[in-house]
């Protein structure tokens, strides 16, 4: 039997227990109505979620009491089991939503892609912390890539684009063990030339490039070598043939509801009633919070179902329009503090498998917070994915928790790990 | 754990805090510095309806019911609301077609697309009965509930006004009144406006996206009842009104009928009238129009706004003044001298009495000049501006040449003329008139106009025997019976009763002695006592009588004017004055015959052409 004292991280716990809770409490008022007031009806949203609540919680006792080894252990066998899993996805998925990634499992559907994160996660962390494994063989990034390529791509064949681009996370915590710091520049630098591209005219857009490529040159560069000219003329024809290139993407490779969530998005296109209309109530019901809110159970937007997916993807509004800026900041501030504590948590484990689980658990949280809350406040475009322990829905809830708490568990006995 | 990209942690760590900042940032944007999404909120999940409080009841003086209120409904739109809307459903729905549907939604659109407006005005009961459970398919629609007034005694038109949708000047005026609102337009409704129309409630419900009510907002705590407006209680007597109404009927004219010891109006007659009905509902618009185009003016208050001459009945104020100023004696006697004015024949006059009976023109050609030229200065110019300027003041004790302070809407009331100096010396320069300029004055003619409730007024005095009560429409209102103190003061006109002794007798007389000039007013057991005038005008001659009954302790006072009529007064306006008064002391007018010649015989010449509106269902 396991003889170790647990030395358990109780701010990520109480965090975690503060957001599930304060999740449940929002889930409640937004599908809140006075004729379903019973908190145990468990026909209703936030009565499920009670019963997911309770699930979840029984996981991360078990987690918590399961040998730390055993992740590290069976991590590509978590990992094969949850592709198989994906790939049957693929087949028997009940279509909801406009995407196939649900499974019917009878009393409640299961949605595979949720825990492909944390297995992935678990599978590109063993890999990572292999003795023989280094990122400068290209090798290894074949493999690594491929780890996280598979479920991205099964996912996105589930037509669940959100869930795929979470796969994006793993930028983070590979960066961390030696990816060059290029890649972020490069993202970043790609998505401002994405919406340049579809904001500003092409040629005034290419003129400024040659004027920045020229400018770095001739001002910033006393010391020119030919390297330095070969190297920024390349990076301007690949900026050249990327701003070339939105087009085409935009056109041919997005889907018609992605472009005009895309143009929404940059004010091209204000059709309020349609593709605009989640965006454009979401934000009326989150600003008309105010400073400090309607009060609970008091949203007036939110309970007259204005906002679709209130529930689910755009939980955020009722903190918005019922907790006002200060509770919206407060619930951003935790979430910060959460994934700032996970870094840190990471930074100081032992083993290479934990550290990079950490990351990977950070990175996921994160992308999820960026993207669900820049949506509902009109930064991002509309992605479908949840808001971490926040939004209804048992298999997200189940999964974080599980990804989270694995992580809580590799740290509870790090001294032990190496 | 150091390696040597440790220090990437930092990175990974200020992405996060920035991302947090840049989130924060956003949401103080949308939520403290951007007033429009609350706005933008509470339109659409708020609904504020105006609750309409029933209009006060207006009541006669018999406690019978004039005017009362019947529920119609109001559909409104918020033009930006409407979603989805199955436009040819709806269409049918209500029974409009497709280019009124674009009319409508673009007009509610024009005035706001965020605000309420009408769409659809005064659905009856049973319309909205047949649509009622298919609002929640109309989302951007609801239902305004509203009352209009009806009268189920189609008289005093003019007297009980009209109400209406406010105008840009009523919005500017008071912001009690949103734009749709009702208000009185003209009559008893407009100059009670306050006291009828109550307070508005408010009622702020909280809609879901389906346009479906889900409850009162903030448990109601923005919520007011409204408040029913107050009835009022009219002096009017209904029937004495409607019999006036029939007898004016296919005439131009107008009667007013007052109670002399209160002031109180017993019936006030503008004819041609119109059925009150036709100015209520969705048909107002159209028979607004036609009633104003109508050349016969049936929309004036004549009895209020018309300045006629009053011709002879003006003899009897002349001859008071006269005795008071005592610049005639009661037994005075003047020739009946056709040279001086024209006159019918009779004998000359001896005295007031006769003079009064007779309506002997030169008589009151002297009386006049006796009141104008006192003698009081040599300068015969200098006398007459004297003499008019006291003539003026006794005038004006008689309530001539002033707004009577009645309580309908003044901008319907007119004043009436009575000459002072300054008017001659405008006209004639200063010191260039005197008698012989204005002798036309003296029988009612000339400069002088009076007012039909002023004539009236006249009667109730003489009746009174030398004061007036200011003539009133409302004896109390509300259930406090609120009365209002200006309407119980005596005005007196200084003149001593014996006079006034004089002017009843010689009233008395003109009715039933031979030679008197309006027997036909005579009523077997009534002591009518009247003053005839046949005012000469363009056209016909109006004829005007005023009377009043019985001479001791007198029960009702009027006068009577009917335009253009072919004869005197004593032709057409004493008869019908004669038929009112046994109407009114008697309850039931017995001569059957004449009564049904008058209410059916057209004295009016066919000049102006008096077009009747029917009225459409």
């Amino acid at each position: 039997m396991y003889q170790e004292r647990l030395k358990i991280d109780w701010l990520a716990l109480g965090l975690w227990a503060f957001l599930v809770l304060f999740g449940w409490m929002n889930i409640y008022s937004s599908t809140y109505s006075e004729s379903s007031a019973a908190v145990f009806d468990f026909s209703t949203f936030h009565g499920k979620q009670l019963i997911w609540m309770a699930a979840a919680a029984v996981m991360a006792i078990v987690i918590l009491f399961t040998e730390p080894r055993f992740f590290s252990n069976t991590a590509y066998v978590i990992y094969g089991v949850v592709m198989v899993l994906l790939v049957l996805t693929l087949f028997i998925a009940i279509t909801s939503h406009g995407g196939k990634s649900w499974i019917d499992l009878g009393a409640f559907r299961l949605q595979p892609s949720e825990f492909a994160k944390f297995a992935t996660s678990l599978a590109l962390a063993k890999y990572m912390s292999a003795i023989d494994v280094d990122w400068g063989q290209m090798r290894t990034k074949v493999v690594a890539l491929a780890i996280i390529g598979i479920p991205a791509v099964l996912v996105f064949l589930q037509h669940d684009t959100g869930s795929a681009l979470v796969f994006a996370a793993f930028v983070f915590p590979l960066f961390r063990e030696g990816l060059s710091g290029g890649i972020l520049i490069v993202g970043v630098a790609a998505i401002a030339l994405f919406v340049l591209a579809l904001l500003v005219n092409k040629y005034i857009l290419l003129g400024i490039l040659v004027l920045l490529a020229a400018g770095y040159l001739f001002l910033w560069l006393n010391k020119r070598t030919s390297r330095d000219w070969w190297r920024t003329a390349a990076v301007l024809v690949c900026c050249v043939a990327f701003v070339f290139s939105v087009d085409f993407v935009f056109n041919h490779v997005l889907e018609a509801h992605q472009r005009e969530r895309i143009d929404v998005l940059l004010g091209k296109s204000d059709d309020l009633q349609g593709s605009g209309y989640n965006v454009n109530q979401s934000k009326i019901a989150i600003g008309s919070g105010g400073l400090v809110g309607k009060g609970y159970l008091n949203g007036t937007l939110t309970k007259a179902d204005f906002v679709p997916e209130q529930h689910t993807d755009f939980i955020f509004c009722t903190v918005g329009e019922e907790w006002g800026w200060l509770g919206s900041t407060v619930l951003l501030v935790v979430y910060i503090m959460l994934l700032y504590h996970l870094i840190v948590m990471a930074e100081r484990q032992r083993s290479r498998f934990a550290r990079f689980y950490g990351y990977c658990v950070a990175s996921i949280l994160f992308i999820h917070l960026f993207v669900n809350i820049g949506m509902v406040i009109g930064l991002v475009p509309v992605i479908g994915i949840p808001l971490p322990f926040f939004s209804y829905g048992g298999s997200s809830l189940l999964a974080f928790t599980i990804l989270l708490f694995i992580f809580i568990r590799q740290d509870a006995s790090k001294n032990q790990l190496l | 754990m150091a390696d040597k990209y440790s220090d990437r942690s930092r990175v990974i760590r200020l992405i996060f805090i920035v991302v947090g900042v840049l989130f924060v940032g956003r949401l103080a944007m949308l939520q403290l510095f951007d007033p429009e999404y609350r706005k933008a909120g509470d339109r659409q999940a708020l609904r504020d309806v105006t609750q309409f409080p029933a209009r006060g009841f207006i009541y006669d003086r018999h406690g019978q019911l004039l005017v009362h209120n019947e529920a119609v409904y109001d559909l409104m739109v918020i033009p930006r609301m409407v979603k989805d809307l199955d436009t040819a459903y709806f269409c049918q729905s209500l029974g409009i077609d497709r280019a009124d549907f674009d009319q409508r939604m673009q007009k509610a659109r024009k005035y706001s697309p965020y605000s309420a407006s009408i769409f659809m005005k005064q659905i009856s009961k049973e319309e909205y009965a047949k649509f009622e459970n298919k609002m929640f398919r109309f989302k951007g629609f609801y239902i305004s509930q509203r009352t209009l007034r009806i009268y189920d005694r189609p008289i005093a038109a003019q007297v009980l006004g009209y109400v209406g949708e406010v105008d840009q000047a009523d919005l500017d005026r008071d912001p009690y009144y949103k734009r749709g609102d009702y208000i009185g337009k003209s009559g008893l409704e407009k100059s009670y406006e306050e006291v009828l129309r109550g307070v508005k409630g408010r009622r702020v419900m909280h809609v879901d996206v389906h346009n479906r009510e889900i409850g009162p907002y903030a448990g109601g705590a923005l919520d007011t009842l409204p408040v029913e407006g107050d009835n009022l209680y009219t002096t009017l007597d209904a029937d004495l009104q409607q019999y006036a109404e029939q007898l004016m009927s296919n005439k131009r004219g107008c009667v007013v009928a007052l109670e002399p010891s209160t002031g109180e109006v017993l019936a006030m007659v503008s004819a041609p009238c119109y059925d009150p009905n036709l100015l209520v509902g969705r048909i107002r618009g159209e028979n607004y129009n036609k009633l104003n185009a109508d050349i016969a003016k049936p929309m004036l208050n004549r009895a209020l706004i018309g300045q006629y001459p009053p011709g002879s009945i003006f003899k009897v104020a002349q001859s008071m003044v006269a005795l008071d100023l005592g610049v005639i004696t009661p037994q005075s006697g003047f020739v009946c001298d056709k040279s001086l004015v024209g006159c019918h024949n009779h004998p000359s006059a001896t005295s007031v009495r006769e003079g009064l009976k007779m309506s002997c023109n030169p008589y009151f050609y002297q009386v006049y000049r006796r009141v104008i030229q006192q003698g009081k200065y040599k300068n015969i110019y200098k006398d007459a501006q004297y003499g008019l300027t006291v003539w003026h003041d006794y005038m004006m004790r008689f309530g001539f040449g002033q707004k009577l302070d009645i309580d309908l809407p003044k901008n319907g009331l007119s004043k009436g003329n009575i000459p002072d100096t300054a008017f001659y010396n405008r006209w004639y320069g200063k010191e260039r008139w005197a008698f012989s300029t204005i002798y036309s004055n003296s029988i009612g003619q000339g400069e002088v106009t009076v007012v039909p409730l002023q004539m009236a007024n006249l009667a109730a005095i003489v009746a009174n025997r030398g004061y007036y009560i200011t003539p009133h429409m409302v004896r109390f209102y509300g259930p406090d019976s609120v009365r209002n103190e200006k309407y119980l003061e005596r005005h007196e006109t200084g003149i001593r009763r014996e006079y006034f002794e004089i002017a009843a007798d010689g009233m008395y007389d003109v009715v039933h002695v031979a030679g008197g000039t309006a027997r036909r007013a005579r009523v077997d057991g009534l002591d009518v006592c009247g003053k005839t005038g046949t005012a000469e005008n363009y056209g016909n001659d109006h004829s005007v009588f005023i009377c009043f009954a019985p001479k001791n302790d007198p029960k009702i006072a009027m006068a009577v004017y009917v335009e253009n009529a072919q004869g005197g007064g004593g032709t057409w306006a004493a008869p019908i004055a004669g038929l009112l008064a046994e109407k009114y002391i008697n309850g039931e007018v017995k001569r059957k015959d004449i009564e049904k010649y008058y209410m059916e015989v057209e004295p009016c010449q066919k000049l102006p052409l008096t077009r009747r509106v029917k009225k459409k269902k």
